[in-house]
């Protein structure tokens, strides 16, 4: 089990650091996803089974949810696919 | 430098408390609250999940404090955000995006609706229950830009299931006991119907989270006011 725990925190540890360091927005909230998703196996494993639900709900899935959003909104997206980056914003 | 001076603060900081729970004994005192909790929520209460006992019932004024705070957020956001109507005028997605929607939708509805039902029962309820929710409702706004929530519904919905937290709870002053008691039979322990009026305070929690989440999706889904 320890094993397990060590893991997950190397895990949440290096995505938060990639959080920090990524240029690409998208792929920086995406990388904060990964931060709430390990944190909430943390909860799992330390028998918290409501707050790691929370945990996966809000913080894995809605507020990135809301932050990718937001940088659609702002115009903020920059994809490297395609030609047209860009274009696609509000 | 800005960088090294804030490292030196960082260092600084974590120094002082290591020092300060260094000093404080670990343990000291012993927390008794939740054993005594533990002890007496299954016949007080009768709900076979005891977060769901300290949340709704010894602790039901902070989760109505919770729910207020995100009443305000949710209405800050639409005030920033404007009203949202008529939609985006996105590209509709790809085929995949559309049938993984249709797919996924009932399934969502039903996780959500069952994390809100059980919530009295399996680890879950109704913050968690209505954050599926939301997110099922929001799925198809992806899929279909042109699409549109209904505020008005979602607005009603919410007002509905804030006023019922409230009546439910006002409803035990009329008994002569404390806001947000339980009430009603508690039933056996452990079973669908049982808690008393612990299930029904979730459904209002998750129907009112639900709507209020969906509704600010919405509105940061779609495009810039433009008038």
């Amino acid at each position: 089990m320890i094993w397990i725990a060590l893991t997950v925190v190397a895990l949440t540890l290096g995505a938060a650091l990639l959080v920090l360091l990524l240029d690409n927005l998208l792929a920086a909230v995406a990388a904060a996803s990964v931060v709430s998703l390990g944190v909430s196996v943390m909860f799992v494993i330390l028998q918290a089974p409501d707050v790691a639900m929370t945990e996966a709900a809000v913080g894995a899935g809605l507020s990135s949810l809301i932050l990718a959003l937001a940088l659609r909104r702002l115009g903020l997206i920059r994809l490297a696919v395609g030609g047209d980056a860009g274009n696609d914003d509000a | 430098m800005r960088s090294l001076a804030t490292l030196l603060f960082l260092g600084g900081l974590v120094f002082l408390l290591t020092i300060l729970t260094g000093a404080l004994p670990f343990g000291e005192p012993p927390m008794l609250v939740g054993d005594a909790i533990q002890k007496a929520a299954a016949d007080e209460v009768g709900a076979a999940n005891f977060v769901t006992a300290v949340v709704l019932a010894y602790r039901g004024l902070d989760t109505l404090g919770e729910l207020s705070i995100l009443f305000a957020a949710a209405t800050a956001g639409g005030l920033v955000l404007g009203s949202a109507q008529g939609g985006s005028n996105r590209r509709p997605a790809g085929f995949i995006m559309r049938a993984g929607t249709d797919l996924l939708f009932p399934l969502l509805l039903v996780v959500g609706l069952y994390i809100v039902m059980h919530g009295h029962l399996t680890p879950g309820g109704g913050f968690q229950g209505g954050v599926v929710l939301a997110a099922a409702f929001f799925l198809p706004l992806l899929a279909r830009p042109s699409e549109t929530l209904s505020h008005a519904w979602l607005s009603l919905v919410e007002g509905l299931a804030g006023t019922a937290f409230i009546a439910i709870g006002a409803l035990a002053l009329l008994d002569d006991k404390a806001f947000l008691t339980p009430l009603l039979n508690k039933g056996v322990l452990g079973e669908l119907v049982s808690g008393g009026s612990l299930p029904l305070l979730y459904l209002a929690v998750g129907l009112k989270v639900g709507a209020e989440l969906a509704s600010l999706l919405s509105r940061l889904a779609s495009d810039e006011a433009t008038s």
